[in-house]
């Protein structure tokens, strides 16, 4: 495998973009956005974990009853969220 | 690539949760029975009262027992909690990374727990502090929520403005400089918020001020014991594996002269 080709330029078949991460805390290629999108829909999952955790049996509800409201009860209060 | 920052995200934030389950046992469990205890004592004297009066008080029935929602309850709700604000702060993280700053993947992490601490915890709750059972009229919840989700999703607003300003003045003025200009920026916005958005009071007179204080702050250090953990053990184990990468081209590279 030759990086440089003969008279030292770099030979653009094998320099490859990730070959310049010398330094292990370097600076990264951004991944693209269209990547990024499709996850976002385990982001909205995350937000309705927090809210079952933050709100849920308070404000609104969408399971009827108290239980999920008093099962974590210490664990709102101590987050910071409004209760009661 | 997502999916593993995403699955990396959401271990940290497990392990966070433990941590901050850990610290809510010790520090916080005590106030909450405080203030519980505060609260038996003023239900029972106005039961006294009616009872004096002739009428009867149905009491209220426990779903769940004080032992319960102390130790099952409080892990479920700080891991649940934990684990997905690890999952967020990953996929933030795959957004930040190589935009945001001219920083590795180390210091961009530290710095997403940061921002993400002053925006999500600290900045709503300087305005509606964290509050212990007792605290608050069980009528006025709907306003409560309400206002803290505003408080939240204005300050969050004004952090991502903030952001994407300091990038842009960065250019002109270097990257003090903007961090500075942003930094004031994000304040201004959010003390405008706080100052338009209604007062909340609800303490009640004579609730113990030293159990009050001692709940909020035990809030504060978990919430910076969550955020602390997801900022530098994201970034441990991101910083690790790009360092794998960067000593992989190396030796391509030490290869390739050979």
């Amino acid at each position: 495998m030759a990086l440089f080709q003969p008279g030292g330029t770099l030979d653009p078949q094998e320099f490859q973009m990730s070959d310049t991460t010398f330094h292990p805390d370097g600076v990264v290629t951004p991944i693209p956005v269209r990547e990024i999108l499709p996850w976002l829909i385990f982001g909205a999952l995350m937000l309705l974990a927090i809210y079952f955790v933050g709100a849920e049996e308070g404000a609104t509800a969408i399971v009827p009853g108290m239980y999920v409201h008093e099962w974590v009860h210490d664990s709102r209060h101590l987050l910071g969220f409004p209760c009661h | 690539m997502v999916r593993t920052l995403l699955i990396r995200g959401m271990l940290v934030g497990f392990l966070a949760g433990l941590l901050v389950f850990g610290f809510a046992r010790v520090f916080g469990e005590p106030q909450v029975d405080r203030a519980i205890a505060f609260e038996t004592a003023m239900d029972d004297a106005r039961i006294k009262a009616d009872a004096a009066r002739g009428i009867h008080d149905a009491a209220e029935p426990e779903l769940v027992s004080r032992p319960m929602q102390a130790s099952y309850g409080l892990l479920t709700g700080v891991m649940v909690y934990g684990t997905a604000f690890g999952g967020l702060f990953a996929l933030v993280f795959a957004f930040a990374n190589g935009r945001l700053v001219a920083l590795g993947p180390r210091a961009v992490s530290g710095l997403l727990g940061l921002l993400g601490f002053v925006a999500f915890y600290l900045v709503p709750n300087l305005k509606y502090p964290a509050n212990p059972p007792s605290v608050g009229h069980p009528d006025t919840i709907g306003l409560r929520t309400e206002l803290y989700v505003v408080m939240m999703a204005l300050s969050i607003a004004a952090m991502v403005a903030a952001v994407m300003l300091c990038r842009r003045l960065a250019f002109r003025y270097g990257a003090w400089s903007a961090a500075t200009i942003a930094a004031a920026s994000y304040i201004a916005a959010v003390a405008v918020a706080a100052w338009a958005l209604p007062a909340i009071d609800e303490v009640p007179g004579d609730f113990p001020a030293v159990v009050l204080w001692n709940f909020r702050t035990d809030s504060f250090g978990m919430q910076l014991l969550l955020w602390t953990t997801l900022g530098l053990g994201f970034g441990v184990l991101t910083g690790r594996a790009d360092a794998d990468r960067g000593r992989r081209s190396m030796r391509q590279i030490s290869a390739a002269w050979r």
